[in-house]
């Protein structure tokens, strides 16, 4: 089953265009990665998905057109964006963003509650950190709290934009079992990085993104067998070994 | 030509107008003119600049009063007092300039509201400016022994001035200082990057607006031949802006057409509302209200652009040829050209920069990389004044520049390219690449509100020009910047920092968004800039681009600097590699 | 002077700076979440007063039909939008919200009419009428541009705050109205009277500042309204959405507006446009709070209070130039200790 579909699908901002009748796929529980260059247009392609920017073309999530709907009305479906800025609420402790990720969701009984555990539980150093500013985090708390505060949503698609950026290789990898494991719960995940390699090694299917348009898609292992993927995106490993 | 027969025609309406029409509309068209020069000062203000007023009304005021009490009370010539009321303007919208213009764009609104209320209550309570009731017996005016008497008269002094106001206005914006002033409202941090100083642009504009309504008061009072507090409250205030707002920016003439607009629909509002309401009052503000609301919702452009659809723009031509302007002398090649000491920046807890240090020499290209969000745009935003350094050195030439502003960077050689295109969007192409030599021109804003300006400004658009078309853009030299793909609007910034013919320059990922062929162009043109001598720094994330161009390459991660050396090093340096793949195993 | 009438001045200057710090909170709540300067916050308090004096007299304030005719406007301007999305799902609410809430509220209001002795009816109904006004003057004007550059929502704020002027001055007319004085309390200090009035005027702005501080450090919707006034994009990324925060702030502005006109209307004559001078003061405070500080907003208005009276004791004739002259060292202040000019923003 898809998750979601987008079709004939492109973002201009005036009369500029960055990217062009793209069609992508995201089948349930599945991670897919989208790579590409700077610049190729993979950060409006997120921000035009979740709604932030004005997008042409269908995106049709759980068998239902999105489009239209404003941001808020998308995140309460069960879409999430984690973007590449964080867009943490700086002047906030960490607890209060946490528990304004689940802003979305009815406000029942424990639920939140429950949620917040999960949290602190998958990111020990956030509850470590729970009564301090945001702003005062390290860069790679600051990526955990905003991954831990789109987890209170509990969402059903995921999209990270650069999770990997800025951070030491440990705290990636970190991140990068954490994405792995969501998947287990069932989260369908739209991975876009720059850190080709790695993210093709966790996901399922990939794109590839280039100029606003998507020059090559196939299953992850695929993609990253690709010469020119390889020459182009691995490259300086290639030709270093 | 089509434009200049219009031109005409509408100089020989304004002309004939006072002999036909009756006393009354004279007398409108006189209070269109004076509210035009009010206007057109802040649709340069506002609408070219970014920066809104609420205090003209007050300065008209100043303008008025000052005449009046001078005439009056000490028998001044009326030719003297302009001067006198020019010279308290100057002193109090420099003053509020100088305090508001620093700040974030909304202080001079609220600065110029709380201004213009107290000088009111200062008319309206002062015995010698005759309190509420005003002072009368203001001398008219005489022009060379003809005494300007009556409206018709005075007509046409008004709109003559008016029309001064326009070509003056019009000369400072087709200027070096114009385009910088076009850059203020979006692009601010770009044009000090260039070398212009921003805070003194903007409190020149202010300045401008500010001295315009002061004349429009001067002539406003010899021509009623008194003046009480009224004209000179809020209200007007904010029915001058609400005339910018309405006649829109994109033409200056869009001050005229908003000031007519409410000049008139006020005349014919007055008469009607109160009659329908049964009782009196301005209840044209309603009307007014809804008016900008409804048009704001609609478009910010004014109603100018559907005037302006009627009339042919005129075609553009490049200058002739002129002698090009001198370039700098090049250091000798392998001097010792840039050094970074122990830079670093946080924001935050985020250390976006850690002790970072490393030298160019003179004619070399310089590649830096690293993955994203390692700190290399930071890097170009310290060396560039953008951002100031928490700790190190930065020094260009052996002089210190880490503690100088953008513009005095710019003025030692260094010039930037961006890694979001910072183009003046509704500029042509060829004025968006000719700020970058705003500082090999000398012209201020007087000489070239005279004109004066003209053989530097056709050296600078002819530089401009050749250095478009060096970038393979000299087909599209008049259109506006913002319509070109965003590979060549990439160009442009690329040709806009040679035109400030650096020693250094600083391209941020010039390749990003290329295609293949165009990567190649650039690739040479870097060549053949490195022959003529010019040292180039350059993050880029391609790095078969990076590879094939750079003499050496600093590789950093984290905010620090991981490697440096030869690209064939740097290939095969384990480090790297790791850094830069980042496995998730 | 003499002591009783330096204390004398002072307890004018608490009461008056007490309003001023109130509705300085208020610019502060839109200015943060929305960006809006919102000049037309004197309205509020203008229409707030006016009705209850009117109310006081017997009649049905003029304000009721600038409810009614505004939410008329907004339904049809939901219903419009609702044909375009082609999805009628939302009409009911919206029907209920700006339709049947105005009309009862005016049916309120004839009952209140008619029973000229019962404050607290007056005080109920003359927040029912304006608190309203505020969420529905954020749809009509401010949420088709919510993402517009600061100035253009100044100047949208300037062009609301002349169509709510012009209404009052159609509604109410030229003429000044006064409400009758609270129950007359008055305590002997020393040499000092103080009038019940007063203490009204500062335990109530007292009362609403800490009602305030508890809804936005403990509720959740007061932390989203935070969260949208620190990181719009963020809040947005977690489901709160700008139109939502925008009505919630100014519903905020207009309660504060309608209590404050409540508070001022039996000290002084309101005129149409007396709120408009009330709130330019409550805006000193709020620049000296940079707009974004609330104890600093709070101080500064008692600082312009202050200001105010001890200059009407002094020079009355320019109490008003002296207090917005109050501004200019303010702003110097601020100038010399901002060192590189601030960003710009985009529009």
């Amino acid at each position: 089953m898809n998750m979601l579909e987008a079709r004939g699908f492109g973002v201009s901002y005036g009369k500029v265009s960055v990217v062009r009748d793209a069609h992508l796929q995201i089948s349930a529980g599945q991670i897919v990665a989208v790579i590409g260059p700077n610049g190729a247009g993979k950060t409006s392609l997120l921000s035009a998905l979740i709604g932030l920017a004005s997008a042409h073309g269908s995106i049709v999530y759980e068998g239902g057109n999105v489009a239209d709907l404003s941001v808020e009305a998308r995140v309460r479906r069960g879409m999430c964006l984690v973007p590449e800025r964080r867009e943490l609420f700086g002047d906030m402790p960490v607890e209060d963003n946490l528990r304004l990720g689940a802003f979305s969701r009815p406000r029942r009984g424990g639920e939140a509650a429950e949620d917040l555990a999960a949290v602190y539980a998958r990111f020990p150093q956030l509850r470590e950190r729970r009564a301090q500013l945001a702003r005062t985090l390290s860069g790679g708390e600051r990526q955990m709290l905003a991954l831990g505060r789109a987890l209170m949503a509990r969402p059903k698609l995921l999209m990270l934009d650069e999770p990997s950026l800025g951070l030491a290789p440990r705290i990636v990898r970190d991140i990068f079992h954490v994405i792995a494991d969501l998947r287990r719960t069932g989260v369908s995940i739209l991975l876009v990085e720059q850190n080709a390699r790695a993210a093709l090694q966790i996901a399922d299917y990939g794109y590839v993104l280039e100029m606003g348009e998507i020059v090559l898609e196939g299953p992850a292992a695929e993609v990253a067998a690709n010469p020119r993927v390889i020459n182009t995106y691995l490259g300086l490993a290639a030709r270093a070994q | 030509m089509m434009r200049r027969a219009l031109v005409l025609a509408a100089l020989a309406l304004l002309a004939a107008a006072p002999l036909v029409l009756p006393q009354f509309q004279v007398t409108l068209l006189n209070y269109i003119g004076l509210a035009s020069i009010v206007t057109l000062g802040l649709v340069l203000l506002t609408g070219i600049g970014g920066l809104i007023s609420f205090g003209q009304a007050a300065f008209v005021g100043v303008g008025a009063y000052a005449t009046a009490v001078l005439t009056t009370k000490v028998g001044m010539s009326p030719w003297l007092t302009l001067p006198a009321g020019l010279a308290v303007t100057l002193v109090v919208s420099l003053f509020l300039g100088f305090i508001t213009l620093r700040l974030s764009g909304h202080y001079l609104p609220l600065g110029t509201i709380a201004w213009g209320i107290a000088i009111y209550f200062v008319f309206g309570n002062l015995d010698f400016l005759g309190k509420y009731s005003g002072l009368a017996g203001i001398p008219p005016l005489t022009v060379l022994g003809w005494r300007l008497g009556d409206e018709r008269a005075f007509y046409y002094l008004i709109w003559a001035i008016t029309l001064l106001a326009l070509l003056v206005t019009r000369n400072l914006l087709d200027s070096r200082n114009g385009r910088a002033i076009r850059a203020l409202r979006n692009r601010g941090m770009m044009a000090e990057n260039f070398g212009v100083d921003t805070a003194r642009l903007k409190i020149i504009i202010f300045v401008y607006a500010a001295l315009l309504a002061a004349v429009s008061g001067w002539l406003y009072a010899h021509l009623l031949r008194f003046v009480s507090p009224q004209p000179f409250g809020i209200n007007d205030s904010i029915d001058y802006q609400f005339m910018a707002v309405i006649g829109g920016a994109t033409e200056l003439w869009g001050a005229v057409i908003g000031a007519a607009l409410l000049t008139l629909l006020k005349a014919w509002l007055r008469d009607l509302l109160p009659r329908l309401m049964e009782q009196s009052g301005n209840f044209e503000i309603i009307v007014f209200g809804l008016l900008v609301i409804v048009m704001l919702h609609r478009t910010r452009d004014g109603l100018v652009p559907y005037f302006a659809r009627l009339i042919p723009t005129p075609a553009q031509r490049l200058p002739k040829k002129v002698p090009p302007l001198p370039p700098r002398t090049q250091p000798k090649r392998d001097e010792s050209l840039l050094q970074l000491k122990g830079v670093s920046k946080s924001f935050g807890a985020l250390a976006a920069v850690k002790s970072l240090s490393f030298d160019m020499r003179s004619g070399e290209i310089l590649g830096l990389i690293g993955p994203n969000g390692a700190g290399k745009s930071t890097v170009f935003n310290l060396m560039t004044g953008v951002l100031a350094a928490d700790a190190g050195e930065i020094c260009f030439r052996g002089k210190r520049v880490d503690n100088l502003p953008g513009r005095d960077i710019a003025r030692c050689g260094l010039a930037r390219t961006y890694q979001h295109v910072h183009l003046v969007p509704s500029m042509s192409v060829l004025d968006n690449a000719a700020i970058g030599a705003h500082l090999r021109g000398r012209e201020g804003v007087l000489s070239a509100s005279l004109r004066l300006d003209r053989a530097e400004e056709a050296r600078l658009r002819q530089e401009a020009a050749c250095r478009l078309d060096w970038v393979g853009l000299g087909a599209h030299l008049f259109e506006a910047a913002g319509t070109l793909p965003l590979g060549s609007q990439r160009m442009v910034e690329i040709a806009r920092a040679l035109c400030a013919d650096p020693l250094l320059l600083l391209l941020d990922e010039p390749a990003a968004g290329l295609r293949y062929l165009e990567k190649q162009t650039l690739a040479k043109l870097l060549f053949s800039l490195r022959e003529r001598g010019v040292s180039i720094l350059l993050v880029e994330h391609d790095m078969e681009f990076v590879m094939g161009l750079v003499d050496r390459i600093v590789v950093m991660n984290f905010g620090e600097k991981l490697a440096e050396g030869s690209p064939r090093e740097i290939q095969s340096s384990p480090e790297v590699i790791e850094a830069y793949l980042g496995s998730v195993e | 002077m003499n002591l009783a009438i330096a204390l004398w001045l002072s307890q004018d200057a608490v009461t008056n700076g007490a309003i001023y710090a109130l509705i300085a909170l208020a610019l502060v709540v839109v200015f943060t979440v929305t960006r809006v300067i919102f000049v037309p916050q004197g309205e509020f308090i203008s229409y707030a007063a006016l009705s209850l004096a009117t109310l006081q007299s017997g009649k049905v304030p003029g304000t009721i039909y600038v409810l009614i005719g505004g939410g008329i406007i907004v339904a049809v301007l939901d219903g419009l939008a609702a044909l375009r999305r082609r999805s009628l799902k939302s009409l009911p609410e919206s029907t209920l919200l700006n339709i049947a809430l105005p009309l009862a509220i005016a049916a309120a209001a004839r009952w209140s009419a008619s029973r000229p002795d019962d404050l607290l009816l007056q005080v109920v109904v003359t927040i029912a009428i304006v608190m309203p006004l505020g969420p529905m003057l954020y749809r009509l004007a401010f949420q088709p541009l919510a993402n517009a550059s600061v100035l253009v929502l100044l100047v949208i704020a300037v062009a609301a705050h002349y169509v709510l002027t012009g209404l009052g001055l159609v509604f109410f007319g030229g003429e000044g109205l006064r409400a009758r004085m609270f129950p007359a309390l008055q305590f002997q200090v020393g040499v000092l009277t103080i009038s019940g009035q007063s203490i009204g005027v500062i335990v109530t702005a007292l009362v609403l500042i800490v009602l305030l501080a508890l809804v936005f450090g403990r509720t959740t919707y007061g932390k989203a309204l935070r969260a949208t006034a620190i990181n719009r994009v963020g809040a947005r990324l977690v489901g709160i959405s700008s139109e939502f925060s925008g009505r919630l702030s100014f519903a905020l502005a207009a309660l504060i507006g309608a209590v404050s006109g409540i508070l001022v209307a039996p000290i002084t004559t309101i005129y149409y446009d007396t709120g408009f001078m009330i709130s330019l003061k409550g805006f000193v405070g709020a620049i000296i709070g940079g707009m974004t500080s609330y104890p600093l907003a709070a101080l500064g208005s008692l600082a312009v209070g202050f200001l105010e009276s001890y200059s009407s004791f002094w020079a009355s004739a320019f109490k008003e130039s002296i207090v917005f002259t109050l501004i200019i060292p303010v702003l110097l202040w601020r100038s010399l200790a901002t060192r590189r000019s601030e960003e710009e923003d985009d529009s």
